[in-house]
């Protein structure tokens, strides 16, 4: 169990060991512990920055915390002496960190208790009507100034606060660089929501930060699935009569030709990874099948053949040569299944028990995650993740409401899913190991979350 | 060569064909010039007063704007006219060796009831025959159903005559009392069918909240479908009858207990 987090969490470790040839210092941090250790003190802003530090600070923070690569000096520990600019830093002769009169220097944040390895720092001020940040990012394991600088790079943006967002997205996103990391920061989810009366496709920032309603059908749309390269969005809607399949543009957000298959439902759309195919589900003969057709619907070819409900393909984003699916067959309730791409060897990935539905892949191709009644009354779903090839599985929720369609961040490492833990369902990111939870929405109640690039 | 035999052989067998159709023509006889069936013996030196074989409108109400026929047959008469503006229908010359045949039809418009009278004479004497066309007030223009109002709309007797059939959880198959409910179904469906012949009805199939939306979009699909086909089995008429699945996106009750889950777990009916 321990070992599918531990694999899952290293993953986005490796590529930081090739960015570490040219820089041993940060392959020896990683290398080192688990984690790099990362201080981030408060910037402090001038002008008309100075009401926006709030949102660029916790934004960066936020940013660099929820990436899951770094552990987070505790911000109680750190020293009095905050530096702005790499210039504020004075090498002492003999280093002393009781002398309070002493320019900052790099031990002040290596040394206990604050035990650091990264500084992420820097100040803010008002140029011509923006914001300018001014940003570094320093490893103060080395002995020289020179020597420590990582990063230094100046930001600007509108001087309110979607401006504030973006400077520290920015910087925060550069720092992950230098790990081999990307920032989630860009990244988007789409859900749905019923806030305006109706359920309607929605989409936010990663942090759940500008909501914006992106349907208005006024009927029922749910499901939302996001091509790879975030240019479309595949739904299904009520909007016609029968549920069907809706294409739109992400870039204009009108409708853009799908061509159902006759069928009284038609659902579930998911992408290839190039984008070209869309595996979805059919009640074309009588049962809800898996199918797949181009990404404008033509071309349709059925992939399952059997007397069962079968729904939710999702095509392995990776190796494109697989296809994870629930079906009733047998006779049971619904269970997690694979099958080859082209509908041959079909095996089933769950135990059997409870109810197994919502599987997702991640971004690669070697774990789901899906949700299970397994151990719980029906329709009472946690959410779990499973290593495809060995089938070792581990829950990471439990005990708390419905938990449902988990989604991988483009990070391989995060999850967002649906929770009704608070009373309404709502949508929620966690790590996949389970922890750092953070609830999204609020308004309304909102479900199908979908995490797109 | 083949194409030629061929089309010789077709005009062979046309021309025999339509040689065959003039010998049948052939010993068909004329039939013998019959004399008028109007010529009852009638006394030569009385005249007698002209006789209304029938004077009639059809319909005898109409809604406004639309038509009555009106139809008519007089013999014996020298001259026959119906008022209301519709003047002299027919004279015939006095004395004729047969009595003379008056007959005809006009179509009428009136706006409202309006009694005919044909007056038909000659000098025997004068007889009279009235009909009455009665106008009522077309429904409202707004809504052309076919059904008028006082009776219940088609959904409406849908929604009052036809019941749910209900599942077990995660099933689809029509069980023991699901078949009665769509038994009782049919035999209701198939007279109500015949009252509107213009109505459809949707069968929606539903499913409870304890389940994935996907799954249970398949299986409300299923749900419908097990019970349109059960109903096609009992005779009901099949493109009359459509299906709509809304998995557990549309329950009828929300509570979180077994009573509710089973009132959710169902195919029900709509009439459009």
């Amino acid at each position: 169990m321990k070992n599918i987090i531990f694999s899952l969490l290293t993953l986005a470790v490796v590529p930081v060991q090739a960015f570490a040839q040219q820089r041993p210092d940060i392959i020896g941090v990683i290398m080192g512990s688990q984690k790099a250790v990362i201080a981030v003190p408060d910037m402090r802003g001038a002008g008309r920055a100075s009401g926006l530090m709030d949102i660029v600070n916790g934004t960066l923070f936020r940013d660099l915390e929820d990436a899951a690569i770094f552990k987070m000096a505790p911000k109680s520990m750190y020293p009095t002496r905050v530096p702005q600019q790499p210039q504020e830093f004075r090498k002492p002769l003999q280093y002393d960190p009781t002398n309070r009169n002493a320019a900052p220097w790099l031990q002040d944040w290596s040394d206990p208790p604050v035990n650091s390895d990264y500084l992420a720092f820097g100040y803010a001020a008002e140029q011509d009507n923006q914001i300018v940040l001014f940003g570094w990012l320093f490893n103060v394991r080395q002995p020289e100034v020179a020597a420590a600088q990582v990063l230094g790079k100046i930001y600007f943006g509108p001087i309110d606060e979607t401006g504030a967002r973006k400077v520290a997205h920015e910087f925060a996103a550069d720092i992950l660089k230098q790990f081999g990391v990307e920032s989630l920061a860009g990244s988007k989810v789409y859900f749905v929501s019923n806030r305006s009366g109706s359920k309607e496709i929605w989409s936010m920032d990663y942090d759940g930060a500008s909501q914006k309603q992106i349907t208005s059908y006024k009927s029922i749309s749910t499901m939302p699935s996001v091509s790879p390269d975030g240019s479309r969005i595949a739904f299904t809607s009520w909007a016609m009569g029968q549920p069907q399949i809706l294409v739109h543009s992400l870039e204009t957000l009108r409708r853009i030709p799908f061509l159902n298959p006759r069928a009284g439902t038609n659902q579930n759309a998911s992408y290839t990874a190039d984008g070209k195919q869309i595996a979805f589900s059919s009640s074309a003969s009588g049962f809800s099948q898996i199918y797949m057709a181009n990404a404008d619907g033509s071309g349709v070819r059925r992939l399952s053949n059997s007397r069962a409900v079968e729904v939710e393909p999702k095509i392995n984003p990776k190796t494109g040569n697989e296809i994870v699916f629930v079906s009733g067959r047998g006779g049971g309730s619904p269970q997690v299944y694979r099958m080859n791409s082209d509908g041959a060897d079909v095996q089933r990935l769950t135990t059997g028990e409870g109810q197994a539905t919502n599987p997702s892949w991640n971004p690669q191709g070697t774990h789901i995650a899906f949700a299970w009644t397994r151990g719980y009354d029906p329709g009472n779903f946690n959410i779990f993740v499973m290593d495809v090839n060995t089938r070792e599985f581990v829950q990471l929720t439990s005990g708390a409401g419905r938990n449902e369609n988990p989604v991988w961040a483009p990070d391989g490492k995060h999850i967002v899913f649906s929770s009704d833990r608070g009373g309404r369902g709502q949508i929620w990111t966690m790590l996949a190991d389970g922890t750092q939870l953070r609830q999204l929405t609020s308004a309304g109640i909102n479900e199908k979350p979908a995490w797109s690039k | 060569m083949t194409t030629n035999k061929a089309s010789a052989l077709t005009l062979a067998l046309c021309l025999s064909f339509f040689a065959a159709g003039c010998k049948k023509k052939v010993p068909a006889p004329p039939p013998p010039a019959a004399p008028p069936k109007a010529a009852a013996p009638t006394p030569k030196p009385v005249v007698a007063r002209p006789i209304v074989k029938f004077f009639t409108a059809e319909p005898s109400t109409i809604e406004r704007g639309q038509a009555s026929s009106l139809k008519w047959e007089v013999t014996g008469a020298e001259t026959a006219s119906i008022n209301q503006g519709l003047g002299v229908i027919g004279t015939a010359a006095a004395g004729g060796s047969t009595p003379a045949v008056i007959s005809g039809n006009r179509s009428v418009f009136p706006s409202n009831t309006t009694t005919y009278t044909l007056t038909a004479s000659n000098s025997g004497g004068t007889v009279t025959e009235a009909v009455t066309v009665n106008v009522t007030a077309p429904p409202p223009a707004a809504k052309a159903t076919p059904t008028p109002s006082p009776r219940a709309t088609f959904g409406e007797v849908i929604a009052r005559e036809i019941q749910d059939a209900l599942f077990d959880f995660d099933k689809s198959d029509i069980r023991e009392d699901a078949r009665n409910s769509l038994t009782q179904n049919s035999d209701k469906l198939k007279t109500i069918f015949r009252d509107y012949p213009n109505g459809t009805v949707t069968i929606e199939g539903h499913a409870d909240e304890r389940g994935s939306a996907e799954y249970n979009l398949g299986l409300g699909d299923r749900r419908a479908i097990a019970a349109r086909e059960f109903l096609v089995q009992l005779g009901v008429s099949a493109d009359r009858l459509r299906t709509l699945s809304y998995g557990k996106e549309r329950p009828q009750c929300t509570d979180n207990s077994e009573t509710c889950w089973q009132k959710n777990r169902r195919a029900h009916f709509t009439g459009q």
